[in-house]
């Protein structure tokens, strides 16, 4: 991976171009411009509350830029009709940060959900893929519990046993590593770097755990304010000059984003005792 | 999914009971029995005044309903009321001089027709005409009648 | 003042928009039906928690409701001499206005908050977005079913009801009370009629459960996905239900038993 992203169509599976989004007032991105080469992992970094899981949601479809363009494979997705877009979605995966599995089934309906309801193979050969997705992930032998019982990283490990059922083109994690152990961190992590290269698969994390995340990245962008304000492979960002990005991937408390919320002088206000 | 064969069979005896439950409706509580598909001929009768009569109202003979008024009009050339009774096809022997008299059930209830048999030969057949008819009894007639006869007692004494 | 004013307006209109959010929505459920049609399993899962478990409330309900009738219109109708007619009184009653009322309002109790908090929490855990991710629409899938199931199993409910209650006030009435066993059954089949009275009601409580079930699901469909946001959900649904089954009653009665 060199250190620009390539920018030829048959190498960049997401293209964003342009994208401005504001949800009520607030202006989410400002002109957002954004290559996801293909076949790599790629991280979108930045403090909390900058829209992240927002932009996954306008790459799957779930929400319309307001200007802009998002392009994934090639295909527009705000232009898809409902039928092409449900068509594009079969090819993505997507783990909630929750794991979002659906909690009235086993866990081995849930990984067979995506494969009864869009294909129309047997029963006998969902059974040997959804035990095969299991055993990719650890845990087939948990294929019969609730997911009440599961621990939260096994409840996400389910779920991106689910994510690959189809066999999709890529995958999108939404803050994966938020709130785990360090064993089942662990585990995720290698995770995701192995089913990536097994699978030929494209991954994009969407996270703010800088250091778990460049540990696995191939290209991370880092985004604040509604813009892009640094993007490179994880050592180029090591030894950034730029202020901000250091003190992101460094997490000095400190920096471009001040330590103290904006409050009047501090003598004055202790002095003056007016509310 | 965990529809297994419990649920079915749980969800089907609510269905066959909630079906029961409007049968039982159907056949129990409402008058049900006295509907069907029983053949029927038809017979007018004319009445100067018909007072609460309805459509669907009873028609009996001693007693017994043997049939339902089906269709009341009012013939603006002679001024009188036509009521269509359904009289069911069992009982068919009716004498054409039968009478038709409209009474009323309990002292508020609703009004009915009564037939008296007459001795003709003849029978009534579907679309004969009931000559012999006694209008219903108006309360008001009745009250002003009685205050009218008491008034011109009174007068002649 | 002009604040004052200004609130009502924007409430208004966000009310405007809910409105016309619920009617989209209810236009996709009934796009989503023929969904069922290849997995019928769907609607059966859904006719067993949203009917089959609702039979126990509405069954002694509607046992207690008969029985109440039964003393309470004998009281009124011995004092008349006309304790015979005790089985039109409660048949009418029942058939025409408890049956199908009451149902509706014991039905958006149980199984509407219950459809609202289960919908509304899969809202609030993703489990929604994740299913549109998967490329299946939630509206076929889980809102669909649990609509055909609600419409389908109020009539039948209310049908419950009112058959457990005639014979809750039968057997207050004449076992308890005295009234004649062969005037109580008589004099209700003299009086009820297939269509005017036990044809109405199905068509009432078909209309209610209508609009319980649209109220219920849609709720849970729209809630604000937090804790807060679900049980508010779950609140709005009984007391909106409530307030439609009523004002609809009204409406439904002056029309069908209206002169």
């Amino acid at each position: 991976m060199t250190d620009t992203p390539n920018g030829k169509d048959n190498d960049t599976l997401v293209r964003i171009r342009d994208l401005h989004f504001s949800r009520g007032a607030r202006k989410i991105f400002d002109g957002v411009d954004l290559d996801i080469p293909r076949g790599g992992i790629t991280a979108i970094m930045g403090p909390s509350g900058t829209g992240k899981t927002t932009l996954l949601r306008l790459i799957g479809g779930q929400l319309d830029p307001d200007r802009g363009s998002v392009q994934v494979d090639g295909l527009e997705v705000q232009k898809l009709s409902r039928n092409g877009l449900y068509e594009l979605r079969k090819r993505m995966g997507m783990l909630f940060q929750s794991g979002a599995l659906l909690t009235d089934l086993t866990v081995f309906d849930n990984v067979a959900f995506p494969l009864r309801e869009h294909t129309g193979l047997p029963e006998s050969m969902i059974r040997d893929l959804v035990l095969m997705k299991l055993q990719a992930v650890g845990l087939r032998g948990a294929r019969d519990l609730m997911p009440s019982e599961l621990s939260g990283g096994m409840a996400r490990r389910i779920a991106l046993a689910r994510a690959i059922a189809l066999d999709p083109m890529m995958i999108m994690y939404d803050e994966p590593f938020t709130g785990q152990d360090p064993i089942s961190m662990g585990a995720l992590v290698q995770l995701i770097r192995l089913i990536n290269d097994a699978l030929g698969l494209t991954s994009i994390i969407v996270s703010h755990d800088v250091k778990e995340t460049a540990a696995i990245s191939d290209y991370i962008y880092v985004i604040s304010n509604g813009k892009v304000v640094g993007h490179g492979t994880p050592a180029a960002l090591d030894s950034t000059d730029s202020d901000w990005v250091r003190q992101f991937m460094h997490g000095l408390p400190d920096g471009p984003v001040p330590f103290h919320y904006p409050a009047p002088d501090y003598a004055e206000d202790l002095l003056n005792q007016a509310p | 999914m965990k529809s297994n064969k419990t649920t079915e069979l749980m969800v089907g005896m609510f269905i066959a009971a909630g079906t029961a439950a409007l049968f039982v409706l159907a056949m129990q509580v409402s008058n049900l029995s006295s509907f069907g598909s029983t053949n029927s001929y038809q017979v007018m009768a004319r009445f100067e005044n018909i007072g609460g009569l309805k459509v669907r109202s009873a028609v009996t003979a001693g007693g017994v309903r043997v049939g339902r008024v089906s269709a009341i009009d009012y013939d603006d050339k002679r001024f009188q009321a036509v009521v269509t009774l359904d009289l069911e096809s069992r009982y068919s022997d009716f004498p054409d001089d039968t009478s038709a008299s409209i009474y009323t059930a309990g002292l508020l209830g609703e009004q009915y027709i009564a037939l008296e048999p007459g001795g003709s030969e003849e029978v009534l057949e579907n679309g004969s005409q009931i000559e012999l008819t006694q209008s219903a009894l108006v309360l008001e007639k009745l009250v002003s009648k009685f205050l009218f006869d008491k008034a011109s007692e009174g007068e002649t004494q | 003042m002009l604040e004052l004013i200004r609130q009502l307006g924007r409430s208004g209109i966000s009310q405007f928009e809910k409105l016309g959010r619920a009617n989209l929505f209810m236009l996709k459920t009934l796009v989503g039906f023929h969904g069922m049609l290849r997995r019928p399993g769907l609607l059966v899962a859904q006719l067993w928690s949203v009917g089959v478990l609702s039979l126990l409330i509405i069954v002694v309900s509607g046992l207690f409701v008969g029985m109440v009738l039964g003393l309470q219109g004998y009281n009124t109708l011995v004092d008349f001499g006309a304790e015979e007619s005790l089985g039109v009184a409660v048949a009418l009653s029942i058939v025409r206005e408890l049956g199908p009322v009451v149902t509706a309002l014991l039905f958006a109790g149980r199984a509407g908050s219950a459809l609202a908090a289960e919908i509304g929490l899969m809202k609030a855990t993703e489990q929604l977005s994740g299913m549109e991710m998967m490329a299946v629409d939630p509206i076929h899938r889980v809102i669909a079913p649990r609509f055909l199931a609600g419409f389908i199993s109020m009539p039948l409910l209310a049908a419950i009801f009112s058959a457990v209650g005639v014979y809750g006030g039968y057997f207050v009435g004449v076992g308890l009370l005295g009234v004649d066993d062969g005037a109580y059954w008589s004099q209700m089949q003299a009086k009820v009629d297939l269509y005017d009275d036990i044809l109405n009601g199905v068509i009432k409580s078909l209309v209610f459960g209508w609009v319980v079930t649209w109220i219920a699901v849609f709720e849970g469909y729209d809630t604000i996905p937090t804790s807060e946001g679900v049980s508010r959900a779950t609140t709005r649904t009984v007391v909106y239900s409530a307030f439609a089954v009523l004002g609809l009653d009204f409406v439904l009665t002056a029309l069908m038993f209206g002169e």
